[in-house]
């Protein structure tokens, strides 16, 4: 439970951006796994059934918050959130830009549409492949490909401009 | 070999399949296609600085706790109903009492056979002591060091034990209908087998690979859930005769 504890927390933070927000979708999710445990196909993996829960319940609070047009509840620590830059290249004028990264890499998100970014999140950070992601946001793994797609497209869209080398 | 479009730079990032077998031999030749993944992963690699607070070191543990109070009063995982577990109970309890838990067996049945109801609790707290003692060998295992070979011939005496009581409390849910118990009785078993039947030392690769069964089915999750339920059924049967003595 402390391993899909942490692992929920993570994906549920990365979808909402909030800590407060992610203990609430990780505590909804048990919730929700305990009503549905009945449902649990023995087949299928408990992992990948209980990201699916979280990341349901991560959409239902993110769709709530926009129907009530909220931001974040509170937004987090500066660091929180921070992108570190890659790190061949800690130039001055790369650690000005870490900022603007920040901000461009928040808004970027921010421009996913919820399957987009529910998919590159599972994809990029957690690590799952497309036919687990597809499972997760029950979908055909084409379709699960076809979202981590144009959510980097939209990604190198916002932030090809600011992280390409200085010719 | 044609140039590498973006989807299939994409797949080549995350390492999917579906990708021309020769594009890493493509990529080093190629540079057109070797600027276009440069700078795929220079974005890709600044989506990695999104961070995430770390949660406490016990943050499972708080989860859970806050969580098990609200799954009093749920029944999904249901036991069946306090009629049909009395009337199993008693002859459950029988069989306890003729084993090796009471040194009495007759007079108890006799008791049993007289309140049914007495029979319900203690085959709750049977079983619930059993979800505990599963989740205590459990946890043991999983919470070995990872890095060292592991010695598990206690865990394999306690797993034998608990594989011997379980039969008792699956017949039971059986015969009451409680078919989601029974099937989850019977994962507990199956991976209590699985332990009795490992070598007796544990090698951190043989470890890791049983960890990540256990994860994998949710097992220690589904007897914390049971055992929730068990629980909660315990105390509203409490708190009912307590009312019933009152008045």
């Amino acid at each position: 439970m402390e391993r899909h504890s942490r692992a929920l927390f993570r994906l549920a933070y990365r979808m909402t951006e909030n800590a407060q927000d992610a203990e609430d979708v990780v505590q909804e999710s048990f919730l929700r796994a305990y009503r549905q445990l009945d449902r649990f196909d023995e087949r299928a993996s408990f992992g990948t059934w209980i990201y699916r829960i979280a990341t349901n319940c991560s959409l239902d609070l993110v769709r709530v918050r926009k129907r009530r047009n909220q931001a974040p509840v509170a937004p987090d620590q500066p660091g929180d959130t921070v992108p570190e830059l890659p790190s061949l290249d800690p130039s001055p004028e790369r650690i000005a830009l870490s900022g603007e990264v920040r901000q461009r890499l928040a808004a970027a998100m921010s421009q996913l549409s919820e399957t987009e970014r529910a998919a590159f999140v599972l994809r990029h950070y957690e690590g799952l492949r497309l036919e687990e992601i597809g499972h997760v946001l029950e979908c055909q793994p084409g379709a699960a490909k076809h979202s981590v797609f144009r959510a980097v497209q939209k990604l190198r869209r916002s932030l090809e401009p600011i992280v390409s080398p200085v010719r | 070999m044609n140039h590498l479009n973006e989807e299939q730079l994409v797949l080549y990032y995350y390492g999917e399949e579906g990708v021309a077998p020769d594009a890493a031999e493509h990529l080093e030749t190629c540079g057109a296609c070797r600027e276009a993944f440069a700078a795929l992963e220079r974005v890709l690699r600044t989506a990695d600085g999104f961070s995430v607070p770390q949660p406490a070191e016990d943050f499972g543990a708080q989860v859970w706790e806050r969580v098990a109070p609200r799954l009093a009063g749920r029944r999904v995982v249901t036991m069946a109903p306090v009629w049909r577990w009395a009337a199993a109970a008693a002859v459950l309890l029988a069989a306890l009492l003729a084993g090796r838990f009471y040194p009495a067996p007759q007079p108890a049945r006799t008791a049993v056979a007289a309140d049914p109801q007495a029979g319900e609790r203690l085959l709750r707290m049977a079983v619930g002591d059993y979800l505990d003692r599963s989740q205590m060998v459990l946890a043991e295992v999983a919470n070995a060091n990872p890095r060292q070979p592991f010695d598990i011939s206690f865990e394999q005496e306690r797993a034998a034990d608990l594989v011997a009581e379980s039969r008792l409390y699956r017949q039971t849910a059986l015969r009451t209908g409680d078919a989601t118990v029974a099937g989850l009785l019977d994962d507990v078993d199956r991976v209590m087998l699985e332990i009795t039947h490992s070598p007796a030392r544990l090698t951190p690769l043989e470890l890791e690979k049983m960890r990540e069964r256990w994860d994998s089915d949710g097992i220690l999750f589904k007897i914390r859930v049971l055992g929730a339920n068990v629980r909660a059924q315990q105390a509203a049967a409490a708190s009912a005769s307590g009312n019933t003595r009152k008045s």
